[in-house]
């Protein structure tokens, strides 16, 4: 057992500061478990989120000594002996107190992208699909929406104007993801480059770094989905995509 | 009012709850053009559904094309000890193939097989290999799918709002009261119809599978509104969470790891699981290791290995052998499936374990064996519903998913929540929005029935100084944990009533700092109400049932007792009174019950 200081953010949208604790962190413990302890001995009002307390359901995102990490998969002994561990909310989206933030962007993005159309089924009445044309997409399926990378993604976080315009890693996987399903018929080409603003991605990789699942956000998801905008300008490719019976799967 | 207003919104359909049965439940009413509402304590996304690991049962008959309802409804009841509601056992094995069909038609993306259809893996007590799964997280799976097609469906979502208490007009619900999380500022939901969709209880214990969510709320809010719970006495503990190190005590390691070959050994290496066989599963059980290792590849020739009895099972016989000096290191068994699977199967079939296992206890699960110990997982009791329509014993009143009870009886097969939430969602949310067009008049809600919650849900802000809601929350923990556990005796269970007893006499004195805003201290203090009467329920239900059965184990009655196989039973207030009576099951129709003689 150790007695770690522990710099938490303290405040809302109308201003806060870091406030320093001192706090008996165990063996194992992560950091979740820490801002637990404080909140059951010394700050019961401290405000975070959190579900699983495994890295499943995304809730529990920070900024870990200035890095987007899940508080619950952050363990205590990645930190040196002595080192201040300064804990605060993620910053691309509005705090609403301490460790919380405001994320109703993400959803609302959710909202606008265009769901599954689905095909006809086949002669038989239902649908098949191979393992090998699923792999890439279910890559995708693993996204506990975190929002890590919304978060370090520079068009959200430091262009408050271009929030409208553009979804953001999370929702470029997810429109990935629709767009290379097997049974999906819907053509969400110009949502992507319109609505979902993907030009304003410049490729800089820090979504796929932060990415807790290891999502490969930018290599498997966002450049094929830009080849894609570009093969769509071009009636050739257009056409043979076509001729190769409409193959969804961009790989 | 309370120093303030609220604002209010009015719906035909109200779901309580955003996990699998809730969203399901919000899904169907919309489809049946009434307006609905879905209110949940956390994000869209987040709720305990989103943490399930192996799969959702259905007799799909992929990969056995043997298997069809009848296999799986009487692999349910046997795990349930008989006890379940037939009907609803029947109704679930029925519609579960085709629930998980619409999810793919939705988008979900389930793990294949060579000839494209959806895979299928073993799971404990099911005879058949009958898991549809996205490797170990297909709760995440089903919770996007049925998110992601909820969003369209026009229905208005209320993330991070806590339902305090629901109203009644007369006889009937009429609507719901509760808070943002985010402000502490209050609101009022009228409604024509309710589906509870809370999830279960596993808070009320130290050691736990579940999140801060899990406190009961569902179950509290329908006993206070008049209706009746059932099966409050049986509690699964999973047999594997992880043990080590302690900050991770209790986080849930899937059942698919033995379902995909691993074995739970003792401190000497030996495969304790044969013996404890009971003699109910004799007959379908291997009794050498050479034939349960055989029965992963040939299940016609060979019986089902003694690692993959039902959770009940498992979980004693791991308890046994830690009391017996035989636990590992830090008091579990170990898990092992590196020394019987490849690495890359292992990483394959199981990332999510593999990921937990290295990031949170520095275990290599393909080179190490894990440590797993049993932890409170499920509650197969809850509001007591009508087979066919969901409903609760209230009028208006609708429940789904773990707050519903009779589905499971005294045990819970794995895989079977899942297809329980999309099944009985999908019930919910159409009996609801049929009652609410057929609801005639206005809606009226009792003020005084709105002020009196207000009033009590502030009160804590008045007493700066009173008494810590988490040491409350711990000690009811603890107390659950120790007196009211796996294995049960009448004195422990009268000291644990004494305890919360005594617990809710301090939890009215609870006093928090700060304000309104997201304040979690003030949460824990509101959801200590629900927390302690459904810690009550569950502790004089198990003093009642003099019987060991399922999730239910009495030292001083360690044995099955025919008449109590009969009954199950039920609570409901009268007053201000828990009151607790027997009623006998519902009788099942004679072609069921011959399924039960046929031979395996
Ligand atoms: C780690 C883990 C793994 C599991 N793996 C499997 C598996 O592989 N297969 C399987 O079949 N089962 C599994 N289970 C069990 C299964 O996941 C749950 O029983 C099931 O998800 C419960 O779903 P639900 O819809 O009833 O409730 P939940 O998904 O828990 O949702 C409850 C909802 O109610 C809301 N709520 C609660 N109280 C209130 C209130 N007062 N006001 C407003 N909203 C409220 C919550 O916010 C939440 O949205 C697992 C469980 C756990 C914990
Ligand atoms: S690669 Fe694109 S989406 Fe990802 S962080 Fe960089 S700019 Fe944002
Ligand atoms: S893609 Fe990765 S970082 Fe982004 S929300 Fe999903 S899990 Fe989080
Ligand atoms: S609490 Fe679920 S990801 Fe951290």
């Amino acid at each position: 057992m150790a007695t770690v200081t522990m710099r938490v953010f303290r405040g809302d949208a109308g201003g806060g500061s870091f406030k320093d604790y001192r706090v008996e962190a165990d063996e194992g413990m992560v950091v979740l478990d820490v801002i637990h302890r404080l909140q059951a001995t010394q700050a019961n009002d401290l405000a975070c989120r959190w579900n699983c307390k495994a890295g499943k359901c995304g809730s529990c995102s920070a900024e870990v000594n200035g890095k987007p990490r899940l508080m619950c998969m952050t363990r205590m002994n990645l930190f040196r002996e002595g080192e201040i561990i300064s804990v605060a909310p993620i910053r691309a989206f509005p705090i609403i107190r301490d460790l919380v933030t405001n994320v109703a962007y993400n959803y609302e993005k959710a909202k606008a992208i265009p769901p599954l159309r689905l095909k006809p089924p086949e002669a038989d009445g239902t649908y098949r699909m191979m393992q090998e044309d699923i792999d890439r997409i279910q890559e995708f399926h693993k996204c506990i929406e975190c929002f890590l990378c919304q978060d370090v993604c520079h068009v959200i976080r430091d262009h408050e104007a271009h929030k409208k315009a553009f979804a953001g890693p999370r929702f470029f996987i997810k429109l990935a993801g629709l767009e290379m399903h097997p049974l999906d018929a819907a053509d969400r080409t110009p949502f992507v480059r319109r609505e979902a603003g993907i030009g304003l991605c410049n490729i800089t990789k820090c979504c796929t770094e932060v990415c807790p699942e290891h999502i490969h956000i930018t290599d498997n998801g966002i450049i094929p989905l830009k080849e894609r905008m570009a093969d769509s300008f071009d009636p050739i490719v257009r056409l043979l995509r076509r001729f190769r019976g409409m193959r969804k799967d961009g790989a | 009012m309370a120093g303030d207003d609220y604002e209010s919104h009015e719906h035909d359909v109200l779901v309580i709850g955003a996990g699998g049965a809730g969203l399901r439940a919000a899904i169907e009413a919309a489809a049946q053009g009434v307006s609905v509402g879905l209110v949940c304590k956390s994000l869209l996304g987040k709720a305990h559904t989103v943490m399930a690991e192996g799969g959702i049962a259905a007799a799909l008959g992929n990969v056995w094309p043997e298997d069809n309802w009848q296999v799986h409804f009487r692999d349910t009841m046997r795990g349930g000890k008989m006890l379940n509601n037939w009907r609803m056992a029947q109704l679930h094995a029925q519609e579960a193939p085709e629930r998980v069909l619409e999810l793919e038609r939705w988008g979900a993306l389930f793990d294949r097989t060579k000839d494209g259809r959806i895979l299928q893996r073993d799971f404990g007590g099911h005879r058949y290999a009958r898991l549809a799964h996205v490797g170990d997280r297909t709760g995440l799976e089903m919770i996007r799918t049925l998110q992601y097609h909820g969003i369209h469906q026009g229905i208005d979502v209320y993330m991070e709002c806590k339902i305090e208490r629901l109203l009644k007009d007369g006889e009937r619900v009429c609507g719901a009261f509760g808070y943002w999380r985010e402000t502490g500022k209050f609101v009022l939901f009228k409604a024509k119809a309710i589906v509870l969709a809370t999830g279960g209880i596993g808070k009320a214990w130290k050691i736990t599978s579940n999140s801060w969510e899990y406190t009961g709320d569902g179950h509290a809010l329908a006993l206070w509104a008049g209706a009746d719970l059932i099966d409050m006495e049986f509690v699964q503990f999973h047999p594997t969470g992880m043990v080590w190190p302690p900050s991770v005590r209790g986080i849930l390691v899937t059942e698919g790891v033995r379902g995909d070959g691993g074995t739970l050994r003792n401190k000497n290496g030996e495969r304790f699981m044969f013996n404890y066989i009971p003699e109910f599963f004799k007959g379908e059980t291997a009794d050498n290791e050479a034939e349960a290792d055989r029965w992963y590849e040939d299940k016609r020739n060979n019986r089902r290995t003694p690692d993959l009895l039902p959770r009940d099972e498992v979980a004693r016989a791991i308890n046994t052998e830690v009391k017996a000096g035989r636990g590992s290191p830090h008091g579990g068994a170990f898990l092992d499936i590196c020394t019987r699977r490849p690495a890359d199967y292992i990483r394959k079939r199981l990332p999510s374990m593999y990921h937990q296992f290295k990031e949170l206890a520095d275990v290599d699960i393909t080179k190490e064996p894990m440590e797993v110990g049993p932890t409170c997982h499920y509650v197969m009791g809850g509001v007591r519903v009508d087979a066919d329509s969901a409903a609760a014993t209230v009028p208006g009143l609708f429940a789904a998913g773990e707050v519903a009870g009779g589905m499971h009886g005294a045990n819970r097969l794995g895989g079977n929540s899942l297809s329980d939430l999309l099944v009985f969602g999908r019930r919910a949310g159409l009996s609801a929005a049929l009652y609410a067009k057929n609801r005639g008049g206005q809606l009226t809600v009792d003020q005084g029935q709105v002020e009196a919650v207000a009033r009590e849900v502030i009160a804590p802000f008045d007493r700066a100084h009173g008494e810590n809601p988490y040491a409350l929350q711990a000690e009811l923990q603890e107390t659950m944990q120790t007196l009211v556990g796996i294995i049960r005796t009448e004195s422990e269970l009268r000291e644990a009533l004494g305890k919360i007893e005594r617990l809710k006499a301090r939890a009215v004195r609870v006093g928090v700092d700060g304000n309104r805003q997201y304040n979690p201290g003030w949460h824990t203090a509101l959801d200590l109400k629900s927390l302690l009467t459904v810690a009550e329920c569950c502790a004089t239900a198990a003093l009642e049932r003099t019987e060991s059965r399922g999730g239910h184990t009495r030292d001083d009655h360690p044995y099955t007792d025919d008449q109590w196989g009969k009954v199950n039973v039920v609570q409901r207030l009268e007053g201000a009174d828990l009151r607790l009576r027997r009623e006998a099951l519902p009788e099942m129709p004679a072609e069921l019950k011959a399924l039960f003689q046929e031979r395996k």
